[in-house]
């Protein structure tokens, strides 16, 4: 046997053409994970955490095990609402990306309970720093979904004034913060905003995500140390989707131990949790929450989760995984199987679902009409291009207003010539 | 001879460097199985093994850092940043390491690491995949700063790169990947199969760094360019009739110098255009470089056409860009100012 080092490249698990294969994700029965009290000592908290997985919903959708959050049925209809508007607000984007109304997209299909148990299992005044695959988190806070259209389209109503990428979304009002194209950045900014709300003896706690590609940033770290070492009031979540655009999870670091495992190498407990199921969500999410709340530091929850549609509008999987992936993905579609739930304990009906679907799909073209009042690509009304040069201070240099003042004069230009 | 265009040029010598020398390797995300997000590196992973195209975990600073080991180790590294705009968190292993080890090791330790990195806007790609960092780099001592404006260029410039033993950036305008454009958003999109520019030899070659090209000649005015604005000049001065001399800087550190002194010294007038911002840019540079070497020839002050200094916008991308419009302008401009 050679004792030579060699290369080691993280095998991928199904190129085009093989079949799927998701024989490394270890899974275990529904409710198996112990609970401790939030606020026991790390050398305390069970590996079964980071090792196992946090599940709440079993294969006949029933809730079982300690995670339980005993959810009353208008919290869990709102959670599938939420899911549901998330997801159909995606299906909308979408298709007015390739009627070329919108210059590109994002979607967020598979993931909607990371983002939408989360966002409920918070309180409002939380802070909550996200990725640009959580638009669940917008809508569970009540957003009108005009509003993310109107950025999308740059138009006159656009809260980024044109100056960002569809879906770089921010709301100042609903605590919400600016979804920046720069991977990372957000994590170690949240630990900032925790360790404020520390300083100002405040209760209001951070949330961050990050996909587990970015997880490989130095943002990362950074942000993991400094929430260790001053227990920064802040949880903080790796979406394991399983790829980073054409890079499996194992490139990211995530083929010998779960991403979750990373945080007592810092001194933060980890969760691994199967991100499909809300429950779970939710009960990751209210235990790092209560953590954080009572000054007991911060947690680092991994969502165990797919990414069932390309990365973006600009992304062509086929490329580079089976097609049939998505439909061998073992956790499920976090929507179905929270219906199924629901159902079950006679909470819902495939009915009521067909009219809560007809109703959102409804709310969802309503919105899309009225955004497109404030304008579109084409036609206006459209942003004042004077704007162009607004906010990049507080108050405008001498510089910007004669650049700007040459802009306009280009124009006059351009008219006699 | 073969036709390609920028994208096909780049990765013939990627592909050619590989084949010539075991110690070339390629880093970058998503350039292995998937051939990189702009398809530069596409079925050189599949030729030459997943050990010599290696996929790299999302993190600059790791690939950018690695890199710079490889090469103290023998290897010449080509690292991938998937775009310009991504690569600030690779800075400190730019700034403090890379420009800087052979320097402070006098001459024991350097790393032959040359970065790719997608550049440049006019794809409505808002601020995080439209910016023109040149002039960062540009400042740095110890590296080599490179950008193409056509497929021919680009191979041969990017083998240069590769041979080199110094660090080079190497930047690729990404609005011209598939085709030349004039800075004209409404005109369709032209492909580089009838330029003579994207007429590119399959075999080796190289373009040497450090020299400029003069694309077309003029006695009225120079101007002074690089990457997709080379192709916005040449559109203006035709469009508006004007004598002018038109120089694609081709690597804009080290700068050729004389080539731009000849020029200015002939014509007496000097616009400079670039599409990073204006204040501390590229162009400043190349402003007072004119002034310091042709001050007694100048007719004229030096004009510049720049992005303005906001960051990059998503609306309003052409209000922002140097398009043709706003260069026939300052063309018109400098010919007046006497
Ligand atoms: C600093 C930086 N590097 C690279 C990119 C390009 N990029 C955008 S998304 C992406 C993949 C991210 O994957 P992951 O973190 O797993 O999130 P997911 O897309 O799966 O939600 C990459 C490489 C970027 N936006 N920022
Ligand atoms: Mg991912």
């Amino acid at each position: 046997m050679s004792r030579k080092p060699r290369l080691h490249i993280p095998p991928a698990p199904a190129r085009p053409g093989a079949d799927p294969d998701f024989s490394y994700i270890d899974i275990v029965e529904a409710g198996s994970v112990p609970r401790p009290d939030p606020h026991t000592r790390l050398r305390e908290i069970p590996n079964s955490l980071i090792f196992d997985m946090v599940r709440v919903l079993d294969d006949a959708h029933a809730p079982v095990g300690p995670w339980d959050p005993q959810l009353d049925p208008e919290e869990l209809q709102a959670g599938l609402r939420f899911m549901l508007e998330t997801r159909l607000y995606d299906d909308h984007m979408l298709r007015m990306h390739r009627q070329g109304k919108i210059s590109f997209y994002m979607k967020s299909r598979g993931e909607e309970a990371v983002s939408v148990a989360a966002a409920m299992a918070l309180r409002p005044g939380d802070m909550l720093f996200p990725s640009y695959r959580n638009q669940g988190l917008q809508i569970s806070r009540g957003r009108n979904l005009a509003d993310l259209m109107n950025q999308c389209l740059s138009n006159s109503a656009d809260m980024c004034k044109g100056r960002q990428m569809p879906i770089m979304y921010h709301w100042r009002r609903g605590n919400i913060f600016s979804i920046s194209g720069n991977l990372t950045t957000q994590y170690p900014q949240a630990v900032g905003w925790a360790m404020a709300a520390a300083i100002k003896g405040e209760d209001d706690i951070a949330a961050s995500w990050i996909g587990e590609g970015s997880s490989a940033e130095a943002d990362f770290h950074h942000a993991m140390t400094f929430a260790a070492v001053y227990m920064a009031p802040v949880v903080l979540n790796i979406v394991n989707n399983q790829y980073a655009i054409s890079t499996f999870q194992g490139t990211a670091g995530g083929e010998r131990r779960p991403f979750a495992a990373r945080g007592p190498g810092y001194g933060i407990p980890g969760i691994r949790v199967d991100g499909n199921d809300f429950l779970a969500v939710y009960a990751a999410t209210t235990w790092a929450a209560e953590r954080a709340r009572a000054g007991t530091g911060p947690t680092l929850i991994e969502h165990v989760t797919y990414r069932v549609d390309a990365h973006s509008t600009s992304d062509d999987p086929s490329r580079y995984r089976s097609k049939a992936e998505p439909q061998a993905w073992p956790l499920g579609d976090p929507v179905e199987r929270l219906k199924a739930h629901m159902i079950k304990f006679g909470q819902w009906s495939e009915s009521r679902h067909e009219a809560l679907v007809a109703e959102i799909t409804e709310q969802v073209a309503s919105a899309w009409e009225e955004a497109c009042s404030y304008g579109t690509m084409a036609e206006g009304p459209f942003l004042d291009k004077n704007e162009l040069f607004e906010d990049v201070y507080r108050d405008m240099p001498t510089h910007l207003i004669q650049q700007r003042e040459q802009m306009l004069e280009v124009d006059r230009w351009g008219e006699e010539n | 001879m073969p036709r390609m265009n920028m994208v096909q040029a780049l990765n013939s010598a990627m592909d050619i460097m590989l084949d010539r020398d075991q110690n070339v390797v390629l880093i970058g995300q998503d350039i292995g199985y998937f051939g990189g997000v702009f398809r530069c590196t596409d079925g050189l992973q599949r030729k030459y093994g997943e050990h010599r195209v290696i996929d790299a975990p999302i993190a600059e600073g790791g690939i950018v850092g690695s890199a710079i080991g490889m090469g103290v180790n023998g290897l010449r590294p080509v690292a991938e940043i998937q775009f310009a705009d991504y690569i600030y968190p690779g800075c400190d292993q730019i700034i403090s390491e890379l420009a800087r080890l052979r320097y402070r090791t006098a001459g024991d330790f350097y790393a032959p690491v040359t970065i790719r990195t997608p550049c440049g806007g006019g794809i409505r790609g808002g601020q995080t995949h439209s910016q023109s960092p040149e002039g960062i780099f540009t400042h740095l001592c110890g590296v080599k700063v490179v950008m193409p404006s056509n497929p021919y260029d680009a191979k041969g410039l990017l083998i240069a790169a590769i041979e080199d033993d110094d660090p080079v950036i190497f930047f690729e305008p990404k609005r011209i990947y598939n085709g030349p454009f004039d800075g004209e958003p409404d005109k369709p999109a032209v492909p580089w199969s009838n330029h003579e520019k994207g007429e590119v030899p399959s075999d080796y070659y190289t373009i040497p760094i450090g020299r400029a090209d003069v694309v077309r000649e003029g006695e009225e005015v120079t101007m002074l360019c690089y990457g997709t604005m080379v192709h916005v000049c040449l559109a203006a001065a035709q469009a508006m009739d004007v004598d002018a001399e038109v120089i694609d800087l081709r690597t804009l550190s080290p700068l050729d110098v004389e080539t731009i002194r000849q020029s200015v010294e002939k014509t007496g007038r000097c616009v400079v255009v670039h599409e990073a911002t204006r204040f501390s840019g590229y162009g400043a540079e190349l402003a007072a470089t004119v002034q310091e070497t042709c001050f007694y020839s100048l007719e004229a002050p030096i004009l510049r056409v720049t992005g303005w200094d906001t960051p990059y916008p998503h609306a309003f991308e052409w209000d922002y860009f140097p398009t043709k419009k706003r260069v026939s302008k300052a063309l018109e401009d400098v010919l007046e100012l006497a």
